[in-house]
């Protein structure tokens, strides 16, 4: 039931003090012509909508949630305890700069502390989430092309494995996209790109993920952003996957010249609902004076802020969500050095204990001998033999408590279920997860309709996925 | 598959009726039961330029956005209009549920392949 289905005229939470100022009415034109339905109701009834919704969810909180891509690492608590402090949170951001000092140093340790882990030179926290860190590295791009004189930079080549957000990204900052299918390994087919780019002056540059949605990390690397920099383009990473190499290997190092981190992937910030998002997008010298927004400078321990010399503007108003960048340098702080490369090293090694488990049963797409920190099962033969697909096992999943890998992507693989077991799970969940899995593998063989009509356990069923994107009823109807 | 046998396939499954110089074009059966459930289509306005071998449409199962591509160059004459609100009847005879009418032909994609060879080609496929 909907919290504007339990209101009832006259409840609520908070008794207000009656108005002691003379009521004035405002002209005509400027009242609403139809009241607001804000939801009237009691503190106890509240409170009770809610952990009713909250039970009929799955978080990081309640179980294993391996949804490849999207790094759903356990949030540990300090991090909330940390960004809940008076001196963060009663703030305001147009308050004079010598009163908001630690703010500042926040400020200016995360974009140092991020951009030692990606081998930039600049950062700025404005971007709100990982798509609107793309497009703020394509107008980055852009810009760098525009300045150069170079207006015929219009194409940017994407990996047929990319996320979808990469090309929709590509289009929003005016640009034309160029797909470059992969190899058979699953990873970008280095002569294929050769022959788009060889002498080609309309490339504006390459977006690419390493490791890419298979898991897997492009060994030619180096070559490939090369490739793009002879032609004069520039080379983008989406960090979506970072989690699998921080403090092993630097975009900057290998090559690309703007990046995109995913705090609430990478930097155990909540996703969804719980967060918002922020997608931090940081650059090398050559890009830095088109940068948005403003960023903090320290000068003999005291701090400022200033403005980039050719500055884009503003992508978001003030600093972006700061609250999420104070939770992001908490956890960064918390692991240091050390904890930073031993977080990627156990979220690869789980993935790989995981796929060398399953692959006993399983196809793994690509056939790696190694994955990075996520990894493609392909429920083709499955589809084929019992007539359970991907859809189905994931259902399957759902009634088990765990909430199911990524479906259907990457596009290259027709039954793909990503798998991101990330670092934080222990032995014991994955042994039981793997356990789970095997077991739906074994119902399809002998009770395939059992899955077909998963889940029942849930405290909402199989929906009509179908029905709801033909005919979807998005928002509640007031009589 | 039920293969419309007075068409031509593209590779990446297309069929085209050509008629002179106008053209008409959908999706194949077998690109609609590959898609699953097609729940939204992108359609182009008459008047439009297509180019033989560029994405002119796109459409969006529970699975995934697909690109679609001409398999001619012309100017649109017609669009299926029904499509766009029941995407369904691409799943239900996607033979009869044509995309586009093209007028003023001038090229066609390279390597458009028979009925025959289509279906030989889907079956590699697999």
């Amino acid at each position: 039931m909907l919290i504007f289905e339990k209101s009832r005229p006259g409840r609520g939470c908070s008794a207000i003090p009656a108005c002691d100022v003379e009521q004035y009415t405002l002209p005509d034109d400027d009242m609403r012509e139809s009241d607001l339905h804000l939801p009237e109701m009691a503190e106890v009834d509240l409170s009770r909508h809610y952990t009713e919704l909250a039970k009929k969810a799955h978080g990081v909180n309640d179980g294993f949630y391996p949804l490849g891509s999207c790094t759903m690492k356990y949030n540990p608590k300090v991090n909330e305890q940390m960004a809940a402090l008076d001196g963060f949170t009663q703030i305001h951001p147009l308050q004079p700069v010598e009163t908001v000092q630690g703010c500042l140093q926040i400020l200016k340790e995360t974009e140092d502390a991020l951009s030692a882990i990606t081998g930039m030179s600049n950062f700025t926290l404005q971007p709100a989430a990982g798509a609107h860190g793309e497009f703020t590295g394509l107008l980055l791009i852009k810009a760098y092309h525009l300045a150069n004189g170079d207006t015929q930079r219009r194409k940017i080549i994407v990996p047929d494995s990319a996320h979808g957000t990469n090309p929709a990204s590509a289009v929003m900052a005016g640009m034309e996209v160029i797909n470059v299918d992969s190899d058979e390994k699953g990873l970008v087919d280095v002569e294929k790109l050769r022959e788009v780019c060889a002498g080609n002056d309309e490339i504006a540059g390459l977006m690419l993920t390493n490791p890419n949605t298979a898991g897997l990390f492009d060994p030619n690397i180096k070559e490939i952003t090369d490739i793009i920099h002879e032609c004069g383009g520039q080379c983008y990473y989406d960090g979506a996957n970072l989690n699998a190499v921080m403090g092993w290997a630097r975009p900057g190092d290998m090559g690309f010249d703007c990046v995109h981190l995913n705090l609430h992937k990478t930097f155990s910030t909540p996703h969804g609902g719980g967060g918002p998002g922020s997608g931090p997008v940081g650059c090398k010298e050559h890009l830095a004076k088109f940068m948005p927004g403003v960023y903090a400078v320290e000068k003999d321990g005291v701090y400022d802020f200033a403005k980039a010399e050719a500055s884009l503007g503003e992508m978001k108003n003030f600093y972006g969500n700061f609250l999420v960048a104070v939770k992001a340098l908490t956890y960064i702080k918390m692991l240091g050095k050390e904890g930073i490369p031993e977080a990627s090293k156990n979220a690869v090694l789980n993935a790989n204990y995981m796929m060398k488990k399953l692959s006993a049963v399983y196809d793994i797409a690509f056939k790696p001998e190694v994955c990075m920190h996520e990894f493609v099962m392909d429920i083709g033969r499955q589809a084929k033999e019992t007539g359970v697909t991907a859809m189905d096992i994931a259902k399957g999943l759902l009634d088990n408590g765990i909430h199911p890998p990524t479906m259907y992507f990457p596009l290259t693989v027709h039954e793909a279920l990503m798998a991101e077991p990330c670092e934080t799970e222990s032995k014991e969940t994955l042994d039981w997860a793997i356990g789970v899995f095997m077991e739906l593998n074994e119902i399809a063989y002998s009770d395939p309709e059992k899955l077909h009509q998963a889940p029942v356990k849930t405290p909402v069923t199989r929906l009509d996925e179908v029905g709801a994107a033909r005919h979807p009823v998005l928002k509640y109807e007031f009589e | 598959m039920e293969l419309k046998n007075d068409a031509l396939y593209m590779k990446s499954h297309e069929w085209v009726v050509i008629d002179g110089d106008t053209a008409t074009v959908g999706i194949s059966d077998y690109a609609q039961s590959e898609l699953g459930d097609l729940v939204f289509v992108n359609l182009p306005e008459p008047g439009d330029e297509v180019t033989a071998g560029e994405t002119f449409a796109d459409v969006e199962s529970v699975k995934a956005v697909s690109d679609i591509y001409s398999p001619v160059s012309g100017v649109i004459a017609e669009i299926n209009e029904e499509l766009l609100d029941a995407p369904e009847l691409i799943n239900e005879n996607a033979n009869d549920a044509w995309f586009i009418k093209v007028e003023n032909v001038t090229e066609q994609a390279e390597e458009l392949m028979s009925p025959e060879d289509y279906e030989t080609f889907c079956a590699e496929e697999e």
